[in-house]
């Protein structure tokens, strides 16, 4: 039994449809939304700059080790928000800008096993914590070993 | 009785004579708190679980309608409902609890109407005295199930829709001529799948709008009754776009139909500052709306004769990852007033 090869293309009537349906959709107001994705985001990015600051001065971490605790940090403060039924509302208002950082990593992490957490702590919250965060990090592995491949291997044969 | 190709006319006329419908704290803050019987201050009920107070929802609907009706679980001899979640677990629970012979049905959000038009053929054909229908939805278990985590930061684009946290039920009977104080069920179309290549989850109400207007002629034509016939046709969750395609259809189809009689219970229980973006959806949209708001305006002479068209798309999160498209559904179920 071979695949059975499936077809994308519409019926004229369905395609008919999409163009009429079209009309009626509200759009996404795009512009709004990538201008409050750089607010949010940006603001996002300033408080992780100032606890990077913060662990500098006060303890003793470099500019290389403040990144672990900032990260850390910023993930907490996150999981706070999700808890208290926060996080959400900044999604919905900010999208990819409160998406992107690493709070939104945590967020979803969070989110998640909040969710499960009615089905027990093995199954429930154990195997549906990185339900959505999975992907994140088998993806993000993997592009940053291709870059290290990239890097590598332009290292060997170019020699910069 | 057959009529046409897919409609039933119900010669005993069979009334609605209780209705029970509950809700929660979103629908509260809503337009319509008046409609419900009973409103619950959080998702969470009480209960350790969405399911459990999704479960708790429809029991406390169906315990008010009988208690309205004055009558006990023994004296109904069936329940036809249905939910979203999956195995429809939270109607058939309250089944369990409810002791009541059980039809468990799955229509989306076209639930309610299919269940009453099947409570209807059967009582007409007095196959039952009486029979306890509706359906039921609630927002967290429906969202968990068919989307994010409900504390999940995305962001919903403006085509989406709410589910609707709420079970409204109703009690369907024999009925006497004369007995002009309830609603009565004259006749029904089921509808059939359509499906015109909309993919998109966070737009239903686009995806069901041909599947609501298909319905609506197919009902006009099977009864000859033309769309002057009724104070008010009614859909039941195609929201904003779904609302603004269909009203296009039919005019498009030469049924002109004024947009004061024809509206939509997805865009009449939420005010417009609540974060609903396209408006209400759910099994429980239809089912709250016409038991707890429009039966009553009925009763106060407002509507005569009105329609009911519930919608339901008829998908799964399986199906929108496999990309495929949303088959769609509407049933539509004519309720009068004897005058």
């Amino acid at each position: 039994m071979g695949k059975s090869k499936k077809k994308k293309s519409k019926t004229p009537e369905q395609q008919q449809y999409a163009q009429f349906e079209q009309k009626h959709e509200i759009k996404r107001p795009v512009v709004r939304n990538c201008v409050v994705a750089f607010l949010v985001g940006g603001t996002i990015c300033v408080i992780g700059q100032a606890i990077s600051y913060f662990y500098i001065y006060f303890f003793n971490f470099t500019e290389q080790t403040a990144g672990n605790p900032t990260v850390a940090t910023l993930i907490f403060l996150s999981m706070l928000l999700t808890g208290f039924g926060v996080y959400d509302r900044i999604g919905q208002f900010a999208g990819a800008g409160s998406a992107v950082p690493v709070t939104g990593f945590g967020n979803a992490v969070i989110s998640a096993s909040i969710e499960h957490r009615t089905e027990g702590f093995v199954l429930g919250v154990g195997g549906n914590m990185f339900k959505l965060a999975g992907s994140v990090i088998l993806f993000g592995v993997f592009s940053a070993f291709v870059v290290a491949l990239i890097k590598t291997l332009i290292m060997k044969w170019v020699g910069v | 009785m057959l009529i046409g190709k897919q409609s039933w006319i119900f010669q005993s006329k069979p009334a609605i004579i209780a209705t029970g419908v509950s809700g929660g704290p979103f629908e509260r803050e809503g337009l319509l708190p008046e409609a419900f019987d009973i409103l619950h201050d959080d998702l969470w009920m009480e209960e350790p679980s969405y399911e459990q107070a999704h479960r708790l929802l429809i029991e406390e609907a169906v315990e008010v309608a009988l208690k309205k009706a004055n009558l006990t679980n023994d004296d109904i001899q069936f329940i036809i409902a249905g939910d979203l979640i999956n195995q429809i677990t939270p109607t058939s629970f309250a089944a369990r609890t409810l002791g009541i012979p059980y039809f468990g049905i799955f229509g989306a959000c076209s639930t309610s109407m299919e269940g009453l038009a099947l409570s209807a053929f059967i009582v007409n054909n007095k196959g039952a005295n009486y029979i306890v229908t509706g359906a039921a939805s609630h927002n967290a278990a429906a969202e968990r199930q068919f989307r994010y985590p409900t504390e999940y930061g995305g962001q919903k684009p403006p085509t989406a829709q709410w589910t609707v946290t709420g079970a409204g039920f109703a009690i369907v009977s024999h009925s006497t001529p004369n007995q002009t104080e309830f609603p009565k069920i004259t006749c029904a179309t089921i509808g059939k799948v359509v499906d015109l290549g909309i993919s998109d989850p966070f737009n239903m109400g686009g995806a069901m709008a041909p599947a609501a207007v298909d319905t609506i002629k197919t009902h006009l034509k099977d009864t000859g009754r033309k769309i002057t016939d009724y104070d008010l046709i009614v859909t039941g969750d195609l929201g904003k776009i779904g609302y603004s395609v269909a009203l296009d259809l039919l005019h498009g189809d030469g049924l002109n139909i004024p947009e004061e009689k024809f509206k939509d219970c997805g865009l009449l229980l939420y005010r417009d500052d609540q974060p609903v973006q396209a408006g209400a959806s759910g099994a429980a949209s239809s089912a709250t709306v016409i038991y707890g708001h429009l039966l009553k305006q009925m009763k106060a002479g407002v509507y005569k004769k009105i329609l009911c068209v519930a919608t339901g798309a008829l998908l799964s999160p399986l199906t929108v990852q496999q990309k495929e498209t949303i088959p769609c559904i509407a049933h539509a179920v004519s309720i009068e007033m004897d005058s």
